[in-house]
């Protein structure tokens, strides 16, 4: 049997896949769930200083079998209030990583203190979410931002600090150098790609919200290339995020240089038992390929790889 | 992927419940809800009250400000439908009673008219605060059930809860299930009645949703999620949960007293 086993910023996980934030996370019985179906571990819902409802409803529109675009608001029962459920799944031995999202390097600061002392293996900062004003994008697009933000949080704690960058910038792996640079102990490339869907009958956008965030297999491809960018810049492990839902795209995104991968949509079509089977056909690929390790393939991809020159004819 | 439809009739059933039929040809099941969207203002789950048929329908209770409101939305007006989602009744039992507490017996209804099309024995028994919040107790005496009402305040059938009728008749007949749907105090006291005579139980449950799709976890209620798991859940099962008849989650996630 491979053996699929991996370490994640000192880390020991049994597999490398992860629920993704935000998915299933809003108790401790549904994150205790995607553990016993087979979860290396869990990220929970982004969890803010206060109580927060979210955007009202349409929050999601789902498509054919290609994406789904969400603009949920990071509802969230707050900081004061979230820890009971962290505690409920600790209590079952699930490995928990804690999602915060801030406003600002203080509150940040804060709420990862905060995090931190209900036990859980690591804390993900959302500097990424693609509808929340104030939040998530808006600071997390700027390198100077980021590394404010990481240095304060890192401060603060002692377990691993990992951050969660956004597609939607100019250089996403500019960012990622920048919360390297700042302490952070991993990446997680990459949250929802910004997007949008308008109904032509009523001719009005199908979102409350108007702008969503879109994921799926529709953001596979710019998920690897982030993973395959940050690689090529930093040192500190990765976490592939963006429409995994086989075996083979796990595959795909360690090769690209992720070390561990988080699953979300493909929760919504098929349940937590989309861990035990990728699992298994992650399993199944690597007995194929005669390779004992998951990550002795860590970053393969990139192993001889030089890229071309297109220059003009002389 | 929801689709854009126009409300062809709406019809008051009782003075605080409006039906709204619809076109939408997507095969349905009793027991599974849509999620409605009225442009401009929220996007509801709503239990079908028609599954059969080209022409589905939901009936809507005023509760709060955002039902009032919906309430009050004329025919001819756009809405969106998504869906069907969740799972269905079960169908094969031939001697069912079906215990409805006020607008619950919408869910119920259509999967009563199919038991009783193929055969079945249904009994009903609905609960309402009085004679004119009774639902669908003519719909199905029509289709062939034999119906017996409550009202809290007397007006209609034996005065007070339905549950003491369901007593009754669980004393008198024999069944094979027991539907419910209703105040989950009312859920709460059927199931118990159903287990104390070894009767296989269904009850249909309400949370706050939001995607409908078994990944945003709004709706989730013990291991289960309503959208996906239920939301037709063994009473037997519900009555395992701790948080059934006593807590809900509100839109932030939070745990709140129902």
């Amino acid at each position: 049997m491979p053996d699929l086993s991996v370490e994640l910023a000192g880390i020991p996980l049994r597999n490398p896949l992860l629920l993704a934030s935000g998915i299933w996370g809003e108790s401790g019985q549904s994150l205790i769930g995607a553990w016993d179906a087979g979860a290396g571990g869990v990220v929970t819902k982004s969890i803010g200083s206060r109580p927060r409802p979210g955007y009202p409803n349409p929050t999601v529109e789902e498509f054919d079998s290609w994406g789904m675009l969400n603009a949920m608001g990071l509802p969230n029962p707050g900081i004061a209030e979230y820890p009971r459920e962290i505690r409920a799944a600790r209590e079952h031995g699930v490995l928990v990583i804690g999602s915060i999202f801030g406003g600002s390097a203080e509150e940040f600061a804060r709420l990862a203190r905060e995090m931190a002392t209900t036990g859980v293996i690591a804390i993900e900062l959302n500097l990424s979410c693609p509808h929340a004003e104030g939040f998530g994008t808006e600071i997390g697009s700027d390198p100077k931002d980021v590394e404010e933000v990481i240095r304060a949080a890192v401060r603060e704690v002692k377990v691993p600090v990992i951050a969660k960058i956004t597609p939607n910038a100019a250089d996403p792996a500019e960012l990622a150098v920048a919360a390297e640079r700042a302490g952070a102990k991993g990446i997680s490339a990459i949250n929802t790609v910004r997007g949008l869907a308008i109904d032509t009958t009523l001719a009005r956008p199908v979102l409350a919200h108007g702008i969503g965030g879109l994921s799926g297999p529709a953001i596979k491809s710019v998920g690897l290339a982030a993973v395959w960018q940050i690689y090529r810049r930093v040192r500190i492990p990765i976490v592939g995020i963006g429409g995994i839902s086989s075996g083979k795209d796990v595959l795909e995104y360690v090769m690209a240089g992720a070390r561990a991968v988080e699953i979300g949509t493909a929760v919504a079509r098929e349940g937590v038992r989309v861990f035990g089977r990728i699992a298994q056909e992650l399993d199944r690929a690597l007995s194929e390929r005669g390779t004992d390790r998951l990550v002795s393939l860590v970053g393969a991809a990139h192993r001889g790889f030089e890229m071309p020159t297109a220059d003009f004819l002389p | 992927m929801h689709r854009i439809v126009e409300i062809e009739d709406r019809v008051l059933e009782t003075p605080s419940t409006v039906t709204w039929r619809f076109p939408y040809a997507e095969p349905c099941a009793p027991g599974q809800f849509v999620m409605v969207w009225i442009p401009g203002d929220d996007e509801l789950p709503m239990s079908l009250s028609y599954t059969d048929g080209p022409s589905k329908g939901v009936t809507i209770k005023a509760m709060g400000s955002t039902t009032r409101h919906v309430q009050s939305i004329p025919a001819g007006t756009r809405i969106g439908i998504r869906g069907p989602y969740g799972n269905r009744f079960d169908l094969t039992p031939r001697r069912i009673l079906v215990v409805g507490g006020g607008s619950g017996t919408a869910v119920l209804a259509p999967g009563a008219e199919r038991a009783l099309r193929s055969g079945a024995q249904v009994t009903c028994a609905l609960g309402a605060t009085t004679e004119l919040e009774l639902l669908f107790a003519k719909r199905l005496t029509a289709a062939g059930a034999r119906v017996e009402v409550s009202t809290d305040d007397g007006t209609a059938g034996t005065p007070g809860f339905v549950t003491a009728v369901v007593e009754r008749l669980l004393a008198e007949g024999s069944f094979d299930a027991v539907w419910t749907c209703g105040p989950e105090v009312m859920m709460r006291k059927v199931a118990e009645l159903a287990r104390s005579r070894g009767i296989v139980g269904y009850g249909s449950v309400e949370r706050h949703m939001k995607c409908a799709l078994g990944m945003c976890d709004a709706c989730s209620l013990g291991p289960y999620h309503v959208c996906v798991d239920g939301p037709v859940f063994r009473t037997e099962t519900l009555l395992s949960l701790e948080e059934f008849g006593r807590t809900k989650r509100d839109p932030s996630g939070r745990r709140v007293p129902l």
